[in-house]
């Protein structure tokens, strides 16, 4: 257990990953408290679908009624990103999680094995990685049709073949290592070599490249969203938020800052979340390599 | 005493992008119970090779080619002859009737682990029947001592642990500890199992004369010093008592004040535990402190086998004689071999040695000498004998 308090330690002692931990917990608080900081209305059937006020374009400024205020078509902005962060984690971990499992197993076999295998499975990341991410996105998510579902197809097949790459790279470095040989040695089988001694030794750099990613992914399914690719319309996703706020960036020649907020809030939402992914990545690594980390 | 290794026309060759390699060519070499055997020849001259081929871990693209290692199985008195065994027969060997410690000990040790982890994997590997019956020792004694509410709670686990703990210790691999050691919560029933194989690993390492072993058991590789590094290594490559320790340069890396303590270490191990040692070195003098018999090797085949002293004071290939010559000396003008070291991609035709050899004769060109016994034990694969 000394090793938790090690870790535990290690994590608080950097500023910036204590950071990156404060900023992701209370996300994940407003994720699991969603349905007691924003109340869905009375028989609101799906809570996931934004109550909208009225149906006009204008946006409305913050208010009793509405502490973020509306954006276009009067749907809540504050229930919209309150719920719309459950769509985040769920956007981000699942896809990371799939692709990372992917590209671990894939990468890994390709890496450690060599030869034929190698060369198969490389040349089909080839394939996906000749296409330009986005639009591959794109022309998957309208293939399937819009909806989160999708978008979570769309970002999982665009993002694997990256990560079994650079397992694989990590991997034929790790496999080289004495350490690697002794192993076989002692008589451990090609799977153990893999999973206890090769991958606990290359995976450190795919895990920051994963909590970096979480943030990337979200906000590619973001701009999946604001491209009107995303979520069915009034599904709360910060992403469809700053789509709603597309026209209303600036506002009347007169007051040009007078809907600041329709764009603003869900953006800023969007930046905390990725920023702190960004910061956790760093902190992942310091503790989790006993290299870097018991000095 | 008899052999506890046979290997006869072992040929080794590596497929590369420029051509083949001759690594290891028509090799004949006997390893007798308990004896340290010592193979000493240039970088490049195959040493490792035959090392890892014993193992059967040669890299790729490298490949056996030919020829037979017969392995003396003192438990079952029979022999195995070790390149037509399966893989997973062969796992079962290596690191347990046959392990090998390596060159560089920082780079042995894999860094995310514990030292204690990294050798009780080898117990787990290896000796999992043992640790069975050990765990059954300490589950019986909890039921024997056992008493208040506490203990009559958890009296139904200690019996179902028991019960699983004796199904390990009796059958080879039992499907049901095997099936539970892969589901995550029933995992922690077997706890008992590396507990058992941690004290087995901290005895281990009391034993190659580490001070402190329960604490150093607990500490990272880059935690250590080189020497400590070694007798780690060296416990892991001890840890299941083989029959076969192959330790490659195992001192090259280190000071010479540790080495000579490695070397003690090498002989108290031989004497207490019964191995044969196969030491691979290129230094003579460290050969000729450990060895019992000494192979010289040059660019893939044998060039001369003979007891040590027999070797040291009665070199007769003109390659030993060369070697002996290069070691440098107080008060003696340091001689070298002249020439390079053969091309393994195209090596010279007939004797290997032939180009930079003071007494080549027309035959060494077209014919390679085999190994001929000039004196008892003594044998020399040269065409002046």
């Amino acid at each position: 257990m000394s090793d938790w308090k090690f870790m535990a330690r290690q994590l608080v002692k950097n500023p910036l990953s204590l950071a990156g931990i404060i900023i992701i917990s209370i996300f994940v608080i407003i994720a699991i408290f969603a349905p007691l900081i924003a109340p869905p209305p009375e028989g609101h059937l799906d809570h996931y679908m934004i109550p909208r006020d009225g149906y006009s374009a204008t946006p409305k400024l913050p208010s009793e009624e509405h502490i973020f205020g509306t954006t276009e078509g009067q749907y809540d902005i504050f229930y919209g990103v309150i719920w719309g962060t459950r769509s985040a984690f769920r956007v981000g971990l699942v896809v990371i999680g799939i692709v990372l499992v992917t590209g671990i197993l894939l990468g890994s076999l390709a890496g450690y094995f060599g030869g034929i295998i190698d060369e198969v499975i490389m040349r089909i990341t080839d394939i996906f990685l000749a296409f330009p991410a986005l639009i591959l996105a794109m022309a998957i998510v309208a293939a399937l049709g819009p909806s989160l579902r999708s978008v979570m197809i769309a970002l999982t097949v665009v993002s694997w073949p990256s990560y079994a790459r650079l397992i694989r790279g990590d991997i034929l470095q790790v496999r080289e290592e004495d350490y690697i040989e002794a192993s076989r040695g002692i008589g451990a089988s090609n799977f153990r070599v893999i999973m206890r001694h090769a991958l606990p030794n290359a995976i450190y750099p795919t895990l920051v490249m994963a909590s970096l990613d979480i943030g990337a992914v979200v906000l590619t399914a973001a701009a999946l969203s604001f491209l009107g690719l995303g979520a069915p319309e009034g599904y709360a996703d910060w992403g469809q938020l700053t789509s709603f706020a597309r026209n209303w960036i600036v506002g009347p020649s007169s007051d040009p800052l007078r809907y600041w907020f329709a764009v603003t809030i869900p953006g800023l939402f969007i930046l905390f979340f990725v920023l702190g992914w960004n910061l956790l990545g760093d902190a992942f690594r310091d503790i989790l390599d006993p290299r870097l980390a018991r000095r | 005493m008899g052999n506890l290794i046979r290997i006869r026309d072992l040929t080794v060759r590596f497929y590369t992008y420029e051509g083949v390699v001759h690594a290891i060519d028509d090799l004949d070499l006997d390893i007798r119970q308990g004896e340290t055997l010592g193979i000493v020849g240039e970088t490049g001259s195959g040493k490792t090779m035959t090392a890892l081929a014993i193992l059967r871990l040669i890299p790729y693209p490298g490949r056996i080619e030919s020829g037979s290692i017969v392995f003396f199985d003192r438990d079952l008195h029979s022999e195995i002859e070790l390149l037509k065994l399966s893989e997973d027969k062969m796992r079962s060997i290596r690191g347990n009737k046959i392990s090998m410690v390596f060159q560089e000990p920082g780079a042995a040790l894999n860094p995310v682990y514990t030292i204690g982890d990294q050798i009780s994997e080898v117990f787990l590997l290896h000796q999992r029947r043992e640790l069975g019956k050990r765990a059954n020792k300490q589950v019986d004694r909890l039921l024997r001592d056992g008493d208040g509410l506490a203990a009559s709670i958890k009296r139904p686990f200690w019996h179902w642990q028991k019960r699983l703990y004796n199904k390990i210790a009796q059958e080879s691999n039992p499907f049901e500890p095997r099936f539970l050691s892969h589901v995550p919560l029933f995992r922690r029933l077997l706890w008992r199992l590396k507990n058992e194989s941690k004290l087995l690993t901290v005895d281990m390492l009391k034993d190659v004369e580490i001070p402190d072993a329960a604490r150093v058991a607990v500490h990272y590789p880059h935690e250590l010093s080189g020497g400590m590094k070694q007798r780690a290594v060296i416990a892991m490559a001890l840890a299941c008592s083989p029959e076969l320790l192959i330790a490659d340069e195992p001192t090259t890396s280190l000071d010479v004040t540790i080495q000579a303590q490695m070397l003690e270490l090498f002989r108290r191990i031989k004497v207490e535990k019964g191995a044969s040692v196969l030491f691979i070195t290129h230094n003579l003098g460290v050969a000729s402190e450990v060895c019992d018999r000494v192979a010289v090797m040059y660019a893939g085949s044998l060039c001369e086998v003979a007891s040590v002293e027999e070797l040291f004071l009665h070199p007769s290939h003109p390659y030993t004689k060369a070697l002996l010559d290069s070691v440098p000396m107080p008060g003696k003008e340091l001689q070298t071999i002249p020439g390079a070291l053969a091309d393994p991609l195209n090596p010279p035709s007939g004797c290997r040695f032939h180009p930079r050899c003071p007494s080549a004769t027309p035959v060494c060109q077209q014919e390679k000498a085999k190994l001929k016994e000039i004196s008892k034990d003594h044998m020399v694969a040269c065409h002046l004998f």
